[in-house]
């Protein structure tokens, strides 16, 4: 019995890199091949369980997901960037967060340039990193997203 | 061909004959035939014949796709001005070198440390053969070429859960992979396992190229013995005097090679994109952005932000600021070649068609993160004999590319010590540059010990924190190429776009260059059909 457990989650892991893989390979970018090239593995990762495997993210609530994921674009204070070409946006007092439905979407679908990030988070994952949003940053918003909410707008 | 090429008649006789009777198609399929023709976009130097009599073109963006517009339609007697948001031309197309400093968004400053003569290229780094429209500007621009060692047989394989981590060589893990797989094979065909798959006589032959393929023995096995040890290497090699004789090597088992995923290398490094002959510019990736410099830099005027693209009937006008002084400006033509990326388009006003609309929202970008790293020696070399190529690993930084110039020189070398995307390259970038830096020298250093001990200095690339950028190089798939690919190529209005995003060779310098003079062809005939 524990043995087939085993082999489920590595067939589980596995496959998580062959949607990566196949992913990245109809982008035909650069990059992509980089990781292709690699054996998949899942690693121990840091203390944020940041560096785990490569196609998805393994932070373990709302508060580590930002500060290890959204913070490279939207920086440590939420407050976002507009000293280059374009901008990445303030998630602090943005007022679209308001409706939960619209960080939901933006994060599971992508937004312009912003890649559909949630695809490689759990419903729980991404809510978690939905609610942290939204009551973080002088966000104050007590409505809470479940897990239910992110599977229906997948 | 049922013709044969018999005397009197050449190749290009029998072409003109075969073009004439079925057409250019069927001669283009001839020239495949004959070896003469590669199946690409680039057709050659593009010919933009018929007057433009003053037509005006406002190109945004100086990368390799706004440069291959400015330069050609300048030529083609068009008034060309191009603005670019950067103090340099190249966009992507660039070179880190000592001495050079750049800030990425949320403010970190890095100055590069690196010795004269050293260099990473954290954009783009090689040049395919295949690449035509590259290679015709390099030869054009006189951007010279060196070649980049992408194959490395002596290079590792790197995977934490496999051999205790301990790295093995590509050469090793290449011949005990393709050894295994003969030896099966040839087990099934002289089985009759392979039923009606193939004749008896077609049997024979695969059998004799299996050995050929997988160095197998006499008996057809991939065992311990001189075939094996001379693709995967030896315990001691062959020598000269009395200490000659050579030892051969254990070849790790079928198992053990399936298990390790190390098989993985090998179909990237067979791929059509990464497939000797392989290219960089001599001195970095820079040098194509000074040969088009050199051709059209005149046209370019740098430090420009565009903050608004207008268009009606007549024109199309560019709203811009100048990043050193501040200064609102405007630039007007009849028509505009949009390189610009579309993480940054996506957020710039502009009165386009729904459909365009549409399509410049509908591709994310994808991350991506490079480190530079500079040490005292060039251990790789003088300790391991790994002279360029690329290793692969399953640690985040997921390769190790060792420098493919300057063999064997004393003092300090460059490697580039990641090259990653994915979840690694978020996370990674929300750690502060110096700490990228610090772990990608803990992971580089469970392949390669001495990196403790000879490290100096080192710069990181992430590509979402590039100001101008904000990514890497647009994702397609198949759904939103199949929506949206076709509307974001088509001239809407007055405005056509081009670079790598409007492209099948997507993250490649070819797509920039390829989709420019394919919007520039199209942009052209309307001109000259009034």
């Amino acid at each position: 019995m524990k043995k087939s457990t085993l082999t489920l989650s590595l067939s589980a892991v596995l496959a998580a890199g062959v949607i990566a893989a196949s992913a990245s390979a109809q982008s035909a970018g650069e990059a992509s091949s980089a990781l292709a090239m690699a054996p998949q593995t899942v690693k121990k990762g840091d203390a944020d369980n940041a560096f785990v495997v490569a196609g998805k993210f393994s932070e373990p609530n709302g508060e580590t997901m930002y500060r290890r994921v959204c913070a490279a674009c939207h920086m440590p204070d939420a407050k976002g960037v507009s000293t280059g070409a374009g901008f990445f946006p303030a998630l602090a007092g943005n007022k679209k967060l308001a409706a939960s439905g619209y960080p939901l979407y933006v994060l599971t679908h992508g937004m312009n340039g912003m890649p559909p990030l949630g695809q490689q988070m759990s419903d729980q994952q991404v809510a978690d990193v939905v609610n942290y949003v939204r009551t973080s940053f002088g966000n104050k918003y007590k409505d809470k997203v479940k897990p239910e909410d992110v599977k229906a707008v997948r | 061909m049922s013709e044969p090429v018999g005397t009197g008649m050449t190749k290009r006789d029998l072409l003109g004959l075969i073009g004439k009777s079925a057409g250019a198609t069927a001669m283009y399929m001839a020239m495949t035939e004959l070896g003469q023709a590669q199946a690409s976009p680039f057709k050659g130097p593009i010919k933009l014949d018929g007057d433009p009599k003053g037509t005006s073109v406002l190109i945004l963006g100086a990368g390799v796709a706004g440069m291959t517009a400015a330069l050609e339609l300048s030529r083609a007697g068009y008034k060309v001005q191009v603005l670019e948001f950067n103090n340099r031309i190249g966009g992507r197309s660039m070179t880190i070198k000592g001495g050079d400093t750049f800030t990425e968004l949320g403010g970190a400053t890095q100055t590069c440390q690196f010795a004269p003569g050293n260099y990473i290229n954290p954009g783009p780094w090689r040049i395919p053969w295949h690449h035509h429209g590259l290679m015709h500007y390099c030869r054009e621009l006189g951007v010279q070429l060196e070649t980049f060692q992408q194959m490395n047989y002596n290079a590792y394989i790197h995977n934490t859960k496999a051999f205790g981590g301990k790295p093995q060589r590509y050469g090793a893990v290449q011949s005990d992979y393709y050894g295994h797989v003969a030896e099966l094979l040839a087990k099934a065909t002289r089985q009759d396992a392979l039923g009606d798959a193939i004749t008896r006589e077609d049997g024979e032959i695969l059998l004799e190229s299996l050995r050929s393929w997988g160095a197998l023995d006499k008996n057809m096995r991939y065992v311990k013995g001189n075939e094996s040890s001379d693709r995967r290497g030896w315990v001691k090699g062959p020598g000269g005097g009395l200490t000659a004789e050579p030892i051969p090597s254990d070849p790790m088992d079928m198992h053990t090679v399936l298990q390790s995923g190390m098989w993985r290398a090998i179909g990237g490094n067979i791929s059509l994109d990464h497939q000797q002959a392989i290219f960089q510019p001599v001195g970095g990736m820079e040098n194509v952005a000074k040969g088009f410099a050199r051709a059209a830099g005149h046209l370019v005027r740098l430090n420009s932000k565009v903050t608004a693209i207008k268009q009606d009937a007549s024109g199309v006008t560019a709203d811009y600021i100048d990043t050193k002084t501040g200064q609102k400006l405007t630039a007007k033509a009849d028509w505009c070649v949009c390189a610009i990326p579309l993480t940054i388009l996506s957020q710039i006003p502009m009165n386009v068609s729904p459909e365009l609309d549409a399509a410049i929202r509908a591709v994310p970008y994808s991350p991506s993160v490079k480190v530079g790293l500079e040490f005292k020696r060039r251990f790789w070399e003088e300790d391991e004999q790994i002279f360029g190529g690329i290793t692969s690993t399953d640690l985040p930084n997921a390769q190790i590319s060792y420098p493919s110039y300057g063999y064997h020189s004393k003092g300090p070398g460059v490697l580039l010590g990641a090259y990653t995307g994915g979840a690694y390259s978020y996370e990674l970038t929300t750690l502060p540059p110096a700490e990228r830096i610090q772990k990608v020298l803990e992971w580089g250093s469970q392949i390669h010990p001495q990196y403790k001990d000879e490290f100096m200095n080192g710069v990181v690339v992430s590509w979402h924190r590039m100001p101008f950028i904000q990514g890497c190089f647009g994702m397609w798939n198949a759904q939103n190429r199949a929506d949206h690919y076709k509307n974001l190529c088509q001239i809407d209005g007055r405005i056509v776009l081009a670079g790598e995003h409007a492209s099948y060779v997507g993250g490649w310098q070819e797509g920039g260059i390829t989709s420019a003079l394919d919007a520039i062809g199209r942009l052209h005939q309307r001109v000259v059909a009034g």
